[in-house]
């Protein structure tokens, strides 16, 4: 016979609801980050970098929420694995959610001057992330092993653009001196879009765990 | 939690049991290893307690029992013609669900078992029953009471003196049946504590309806449904990541 636990189960969708809530913000947050390069927008920057609040109120909702349920409901198993996944991935997007404020706070220093070349990779690159997020936590949602190692694989995409930014931003600064401040903050933004990509995959591992019990390393 | 021992202690294989028509148990095949705690879980009726209970063979006063397949412990049969129950039972103690002292004082319930099996010198006597009660972690708190009629201690510390009664007469295994379930949190604590204890000594097995407790517990753990065995493995594994959909259900108490 089975039966339904009811509160427990209600408490793990509420779960479910605030990770799927974080993703979706934490995707809109690094596009209208890399929009906002592109154009440098300081008034769009300014709201992503106040927008960030929001991601680490849920993050802290996830926390208390999670030990409320461990507390009061001993869940062990799967059921536990949930709770635990659920903090470590609740981490990874809070991270992500500052990321996007990195490359805001970018935008801000750019102020005033024009971009030293168009951008085609950064945007390229977002792009990817912002599907690896959306595929990441779908793969969660889904409890789909499959997506979560599919999703992981573009990370090989994002460090081949990444490489490829460096190269070519190193190659301004040797054309042009003057374009090494600039160049420099467009290759940190290159990094913490990559790093973006890093805790993609860690929400990968986390649905692997999830699922199997085992842990995975799918940054290899 | 891990199992230092590997030693298997009682071995039972293809039992089957069988109260009039009703299959209680369906070819229960394990290895339970000495000197660990193995807990027995399932829901009600699953045929844990009934598998307690071959291992010291109080099936036998269930008229109507029938068992097949074989039981050993130390490598000997216990259900062939030889065995002696009383010599058996003295080797496998067993603590009850209710605290069952005799209405006797402290002293002369953990002496009644050596008594029975010869022991009559009072030195020695007062040495089981200061050794028995030391080791169920009751000493010192009935030292000055030793003749006092048990009836008059709490709950818990009369199940600790079942516990020191069953250790008296040096068995080598110990049979918990739900051993804790009438006590308050706190004497359920100081039995876990005390089976912690005592499993350096003695195999215990023991019976809960606590799931946590037989995660906090045991080193191995066996899930049982509808009189089978559905999973037999450490508890940390059985608890963290079982192998059967079915072991997780219950757990996860989204079954039974």
């Amino acid at each position: 016979m089975m039966t339904k636990r009811k509160e427990f189960d209600h408490g793990l969708e509420e779960l479910n609801e605030l990770i799927v809530e974080m993703g979706q913000r934490v995707e809109t947050a690094i596009a209208r980050a890399m929009d906002a390069l592109e154009t440098i927008d300081v008034a769009a920057a300014k709201q992503i970098i106040s927008d960030d609040k929001t991601l680490n109120k849920i993050e802290e909702k996830i926390s208390e929420l999670g030990a409320m349920l461990i507390a009061t409901q001993q869940p062990v198993a799967k059921d536990l694995r949930r709770i635990l996944v659920a903090f470590r991935i609740a981490s990874d997007l809070e991270r992500m959610g500052d990321l996007a404020v990195d490359v805001a706070k970018a935008v801000l220093r750019l102020e005033g001057q024009t971009l030293i070349k168009p951008l085609i990779d950064l945007p390229r690159m977002t792009q990817v992330v912002k599907m690896m997020t959306y595929e990441a936590i779908q793969s969660f949602v889904q409890e789909n092993v499959n997506m979560a190692y599919k999703m992981a694989k573009d990370d090989d995409l994002v460090d081949a653009l990444y490489s490829q930014i460096i190269r070519e931003l190193f190659s301004l600064m040797m054309e042009n001196p003057k374009t090494i401040s600039q160049a420099t903050l467009l290759s940190f933004v290159g990094r913490y879009i990559e790093r973006f990509a890093d805790h993609a995959t860690n929400i990968g591992e986390s649905v692997v765990y999830l699922v199997t019990g085992t842990r995975p390393d799918l940054n290899s | 939690m891990q199992s230092v021992a590997s030693q298997t202690l009682i071995d039972i294989h293809k039992l089957n049991l069988y109260y009039g028509q009703f299959h209680a148990l369906k070819d229960v095949t394990m290895d339970i290893p000495e000197k660990a705690i193995t807990a027995f879980i399932g829901p009600s009726g699953c045929g844990k307690s009934t598998l307690l209970r071959t291992l010291n063979r109080m099936n036998d006063m269930i008229p109507g029992t029938r068992i097949e397949g074989k039981v050993a412990i130390g490598g000997a049969d216990i259900y062939s013609k030889e065995v002696d129950v009383e010599t058996l039972r003295k080797k496998v103690g067993m603590v009850f669900q209710q605290p069952n002292p005799f209405p006797k004082s402290i002293y002369d319930n953990i002496a009644y078992g050596p008594r029975l099996h010869g022991i009559r010198g009072k030195q020695k006597l007062d040495e089981i029953v200061e050794t028995s009660l030391r080791s169920a972690a009751l000493w010192d708190e009935v030292k000055d009471y030793l003749k006092r009629s048990a009836l008059s201690f709490s709950g818990g510390q009369q199940q600790r003196l079942c516990i020191a009664r069953a250790i008296a007469v040096n068995p080598d295994i110990l049979l918990m049946d739900e051993a804790t379930s009438a006590l308050d949190p706190i004497s359920t604590l100081k039995i876990e504590e005390l089976a912690q204890e005592l499993k350096d000594k003695y195999t215990i097995v023991m019976v809960t309806h606590n799931m946590h407790q037989a995660a906090r517990v045991s080193n191995q753990t066996v899930f049982f449904l509808n009189g089978e065995v559905v999973e037999f493995a450490e508890t940390e594994k059985l608890f963290s990541n079982p192998r059967d959909q079915r072991t997780e259900d219950y757990i996860s108490g989204r079954f039974g």
